[in-house]
């Protein structure tokens, strides 16, 4: 997969990267109440790349990214995050690796009884010995990247859906880090807000190449990812020229019965003949 | 209504304990961990001792002077009003300002940490938590089980002080009882081992409170309604707990300091 055609700087130089994928699956399985989740699903994400989640409603596709944060556990198989197996190691173990994931969940999950400023710096104040004066400037940098700074002041309820899910953003990508689960950012919310939320999660992507896992009911958000980038000119999402379409660090896996059903780019999406993936992309 | 089996009731029933037994003994060990949130746990003493403050002085005051009102009938049957204030004195001190302030937080606190956590947890936000690199266990639960063991501690000494206070009133005021010789016989008849037999029980019925109220908080499932039942289960379990272990204390207590 070529790069697209921004110049941008990489937030992670390639030398601190460890070796390997950023995120890997082997033979990963899980059962709620009797039923089979996830059944021996193993795959890669390389890094820098964003691969969308699909799936009906309760195939798995959140417990893949809370099994990628070591929040929940398989009943088998092996799990690597930035080289680290999140499947052996402690629960106290985990804390320093979940530093280094940024997490933005469906519901948005902000802290109610705290305001912007204070969900936005929370890991930046529980990370290192910093003052509130000191984690200002990076809060209203990083609010001002998702057009909030504004709300800085605001308690979560005060906020509209997508404000929300714009905040969640920001909280999680405050301490830039190298992988970003995003679970259903855009569900729920009307297509101009959508539209805003798959901006900002292609300028990480294209910006700070964060490597992502995003879970989406929603095809055409996957597709404007696959066929869009950010261009830092201008500071807008671009459409790339129809012969250079897909040709982003853009992947697309599809869940079926506790089965990956389809693991591959835009291009191998659409000549994939299977009918189930015809009919799910239809 | 469903039913289960005997089998896997006995099984959830040891699940819990084990759970619980883990979340109070991580608590425990996270005390000798950093980081320590030593602002957390002012913020949640402040909410517990001197938002418990008005209630406790107010059930401390009146069930010393109920003591006082129950006592006395008895102890003018056999001529001895004088020993009121020995009675009340031992009542308060003993049991009844350690149970009763143990019962009184339990209700409002038990029931707010396990409504708060519970809100949390079913809202995501222990999930956030983690995911943001952050332990639920030493940022929420610590500094409530530190604070509630601390607050109550002098919670009670204030609740035993009210009831001495209210025994006094009523002595004095409906039975004519001298105020400097209720007093002195409230003074001497207590001996070490009963101040240290009623300071002993609110650390345990502390580590009660916080340990329940946040575990249920914590299991909490299933939206409001989850919230709703880990709510009322946290105050009747503590409650219930605080009454049973106040029996076995007072029994082992005064095993150890040799009461006879």
């Amino acid at each position: 997969m070529t790069a697209p055609p921004i110049a941008a700087p990489e937030s992670i130089p390639d030398a601190r990267r460890p070796p390997g994928p950023a995120l890997v699956f082997e033979n990963v399985s899980i059962a709620f109440e009797g039923r089979d989740v996830l059944d021996g699903i193993s795959f890669q994400l390389p890094h820098g790349e964003t691969k969308a989640i699909f799936g009906v409603a309760g195939s798995g596709k959140s417990t893949i990214l809370k099994l990628a944060l070591g929040l929940i556990k398989p009943d088998d198989g092996r799990i690597w995050v930035l080289g680290s197996e999140v499947t052996a190691m402690t629960e106290e173990d985990l804390f320093a690796l979940r530093r280094r994931i940024g997490m933005v969940f469906q519901e948005s999950a902000l802290f109610d009884s705290l305001t912007v400023r204070e969900n936005v710096a929370f890991r930046l104040l529980e990370e290192g010995d910093v003052t509130e004066e000191e984690v200002e400037e990076p809060v209203r940098e990083v609010l001002s990247f998702v057009e909030l700074e504004p709300t800085i002041d605001l308690f979560p309820s005060e906020l509209s859906g997508g404000m929300r899910r714009r905040v969640a953003i920001a909280r999680a990508i405050i301490a830039h880090p190298e992988v970003l689960l995003y679970d259903s950012p855009t569900g729920g919310l009307d297509p101009v807000t959508s539209t805003t939320i798959i901006e900002l999660i292609v300028k990480q992507r294209d910006v700070s190449k964060t490597s992502a896992l995003m879970v989406t009911h929603r095809l055409q958000d996957a597709f404007m990812m696959a066929t869009h980038y950010f261009d830092i000119k201008t500071g807008a999402l671009k459409e790339l020229p129809p012969g250079q379409r897909g040709e982003v660090p853009m992947s697309f896996l599809i869940l079926r019965d506790g089965k990956i059903i389809f693991d591959g780019d835009l291009r191998e999406l659409a000549n994939c003949a299977d009918p189930y993936i015809r009919e799910y992309i239809s | 209504m469903e039913f289960i089996s005997p089998t896997e009731f006995a099984k959830e029933k040891i699940q819990a304990v084990q759970e619980f037994s883990l979340l109070a003994g991580r608590s425990i060990s996270n005390l000798f961990r950093t980081p320590r949130y030593l602002a957390d746990t002012i913020q949640q003493a402040d909410l517990i001792g001197v938002g418990s403050l008005p209630i406790v002085a107010g059930a401390g005051f009146s069930i010393g002077a109920a003591l006082a009102l129950n006592s006395a009938n008895t102890l003018q049957r056999f001529g001895s009003l004088s020993l009121l204030g020995q009675l009340v004195s031992l009542g308060m001190v003993r049991e009844l300002g350690p149970v009763l302030t143990g019962l009184m937080v339990a209700g409002r606190n038990a029931s707010g940490m396990a409504s708060e956590l519970g809100s949390m947890m079913v809202t995501e936000q222990i999930d956030a938590m983690r995911a943001l690199g952050t332990d639920p266990l030493k940022k929420l639960v610590t500094p409530r089980l530190v604070s509630t063991v601390v607050m109550l501690f002098f919670l009670t000494i204030l609740a035993d002080l009210f009831g001495l206070l209210g025994g006094a009133a009523f002595s004095v005021l409906a039975f004519g009882i001298n105020w400097h010789q209720y007093w002195s016989k409230a003074q001497q008849v207590l001996v070490f081992q009963d101040v240290l037999m009623g300071l002993t029980k609110p650390v345990l019925f502390g580590f009660i409170i916080a340990a329940v109220g946040c575990y249920y908080g914590m299991s909490a499932r299933g939206g409001t309604q989850g919230v709703g039942r880990a709510t009322t289960q946290s105050v009747v379990v503590s409650s219930l707990l605080i009454i049973v272990v106040d029996l076995f204390a007072t029994r082992l207590l005064m095993t150890l300091f040799a009461y006879h």
